[in-house]
């Protein structure tokens, strides 16, 4: 192929210097791999690849690590919150963020993921929701929706049995130390974008020192709720959607909506 | 000062990077002496009160991702809670220090001093094949001495290291010699995330591999450094030891009341004689057994149901009589208590 093609001027798109050429894990369809792309093109287009420590999960995103070309810890089941509070205080000039999924952050971290955004924290958090535990096979989360089918469900959800799906992110809204909450989602190019955005805006937050900013993304798991990719994510705006809305939660330390709440 | 004062104060003096802790009785004065000596404005140390014990060994741990110098304390129940973390730092390979001013358990037990977390701590303590070093003081200048030393011997081996302490030296008040403040680092380990520049690639601390031969090669590796640890750091203490027929052997505590024993022993014509370990992993085990094998029998003296025992009787290897003493749930053996169960045991027919 003639390499004279790829100039400035044709240039429509290429792969950020923050991610590598590794073969991801992910199944195909899976959200993971797109929100591990637009933290890598913030990160690259804010300049800060040098000064980003990252915190990965234990659940499907445990090897985010292998994907992004920056600094990173491997925190134990749910902690991550605290190694990144660790991390920013002792280097508040750095940019720190945890990547965590709905089992992670909202059922066996919950304490870690409460206390560090009420204690204002100055990290963004990236939280990953697909109502289910993806890498152990597709048991129930704290997010699993009513009447849901999980592994662990089989015959849905039961809410007077296995308790409430916990919307883990309004309820961080709702703590002082929390200054920019939102929740979106990457199924759509015009989501991407808005997502991005978010994910933006929660790095810029960290020099502001304001409090924690947290981006909610709902995502599919098409091999946890044993469908196709495309069923998956229409799935995800039939039935997800409606329990877990995508919009801004918390703008600049205000809720949003609040009388809605 | 007290114990616990001594630690924190020589955590200060360390130039240690960061705290983080629970309260929990009897070590909380650790937490308050530093949290009261706004160590941000003397050494722009960080000190943070965590949510729970389990938050407080995790901002640990990603601390000491960064290279810096962290720790925490905490008592028997709080350990127990700290063992996941502490196993993730183990695997991680990262060094940092953990106190543990030890309470008489099972479960929430009781709030008195005991000896009965030994198991717990020279034997890793959380899941998987790994150790930690584990140092055992018997006065508060011991308390505040370790702290440096825990801190290097971390380092040394990026691996954590733990004060092995009771609520009695704990609460304790005594003189102590603190050293001269010593200068924060300002330059770190090459593997700490720091964030990646150009001039390096990129350092991940994790403790996964999904290869079982990758995983089995660093469990190989991590066991070369606990041998090198046994080779190299193991510290003890001889008292009354040159013509001695009898052998007590105790730690912390439990040693400092050996000591009065020993001599009440010696006043009643039995030859006895105090061997401490310091270092309780890597455990003393050749200088004990070459001591043993001068001596008549040796008395294992803990504030536990028999834990130490163990490791004397694997030292000594079945070449001497072994016998254990020891009282629990928060209670001190008095010395002369020691003394009688050193006569039933050995001296008397």
């Amino acid at each position: 192929m003639d390499k004279t093609i790829v100039k400035a001027g044709n240039l429509v798109y290429r792969r950020t210097p923050v991610m590598n050429d590794n073969v991801m894990h992910y199944c195909p369809g899976c959200g993971h791999g797109t929100v591990h792309r637009l933290i890598a093109e913030v990160i690259e287009e804010m300049d800060i690849q040098s000064e980003t420590i990252g915190i990965a999960p234990v659940g499907c995103s445990v090897l985010i690590y292998n994907y992004l070309e920056i600094d990173m810890q491997e925190a134990a089941h749910g902690r991550a919150p605290a190694l990144a509070t660790a991390a920013k205080r002792l280097m508040p000039e750095k940019y720190v963020f945890t990547y965590q999924g709905d089992g992670d952050l909202a059922a066996i971290g919950t304490a870690e993921t409460i206390h560090a955004a009420n204690r204002g924290e100055d990290i963004s958090v990236f939280f990953i929701n697909n109502g289910i535990y993806g890498m152990t096979g597709g048991q129930m989360a704290p997010t699993t929706l009513p009447g849901m089918v999980s592994s662990t469900s089989p015959y849905g959800r039961d809410i007077k049995m296995m308790g409430n799906p916990l919307k883990i992110t309004e309820l961080v809204a709702r703590l002082p130390g929390a200054y920019f909450v939102t929740r979106q989602a990457v199924h759509t190019p015009s989501s991407v974008r808005k997502a991005k955005k978010a994910i933006r805006r929660a790095f810029e937050n960290q020099t502001h020192k304001k409090g924690l900013s947290l981006v909610e993304i709902v995502s599919n798991c098409n091999s946890g709720w044993k469908m196709t990719p495309v069923e998956a994510n229409k799935w995800m705006v039939d039935n997800m959607f409606p329990f877990y809305p995508p919009g801004d939660i918390k703008l600049n330390g205000k809720l949003v909506n609040k009388e809605k709440e | 000062m007290k114990g616990n004062e001594a630690i924190a104060e020589a955590a200060i003096r360390a130039g240690a990077d960061a705290y983080f802790g629970y309260p929990i009785t009897p070590q909380s004065e650790v937490l308050e002496y530093l949290m009261a000596e706004k160590p941000h404005e003397r050494t722009g140390m960080v000190v943070l009160q965590a949510e729970s014990e389990i938050a407080a060994i995790n901002m640990v741990y990603g601390g000491a991702a960064c290279g810096r110098k962290v720790f925490t304390s905490s008592s028997s129940p709080g350990i127990s809670l700290k063992q996941e973390g502490l196993s993730y730092i183990a695997g991680a390979e990262l060094p940092c220090l953990v106190v543990n001013v030890v309470r008489g358990g099972p479960g929430l037990g009781t709030i008195q001093p005991a000896q009965s977390d030994y198991f717990q701590a020279t034997r890793g303590g959380g899941h998987g094949d790994y150790r930690v070093i584990v140092l055992a003081p018997y006065s508060v200048q011991e308390m505040a001495d370790f702290v440096g030393m825990g801190f290097d011997l971390a380092f040394k081996y990026r691996n954590p290291a733990m004060i092995l302490t009771d609520g009695a030296l704990g609460q304790m008040m005594e003189k102590v010699l603190l050293k001269e403040q010593q200068p924060r680092m300002t330059e770190y380990p090459e593997w700490a995330t720091t964030g990646k520049g150009t001039d390096r690639e990129k350092n991940v601390i994790t403790s996964l591999d999904l290869d079982s031969a990758g995983q089995e090669k660093f469990n190989r590796k991590i066991q070369d450094k606990y041998r090198q640890m046994k080779e190299e750091e193991v510290r003890f203490e001889v008292t009354e030891c040159e013509d001695a027929e009898y052998l007590i052997v105790a730690y912390g505590t439990s040693a400092r009341i050996c000591q009065k024993s020993v001599q009440l022993a010696r006043d009643k014509g039995i030859k006895a004689g105090l061997f401490r370990p310091v270092t309780l992993f890597p455990f003393p085990e050749k200088p004990l057994r070459e001591m043993a094998e001068k001596v008549k029998g040796v008395l294992s003296v803990e504030m536990s149901a028999g834990q130490m025992v163990e490791d004397v009787l694997l030292a000594v290897n079945g070449r001497i009589k072994v016998g254990h003493y020891g009282r629990m749930g928060g209670i001190l053996p008095t010395a002369d208590e020691i003394v009688e169960a050193l006569e039933n045991k050995f001296a008397k027919k």
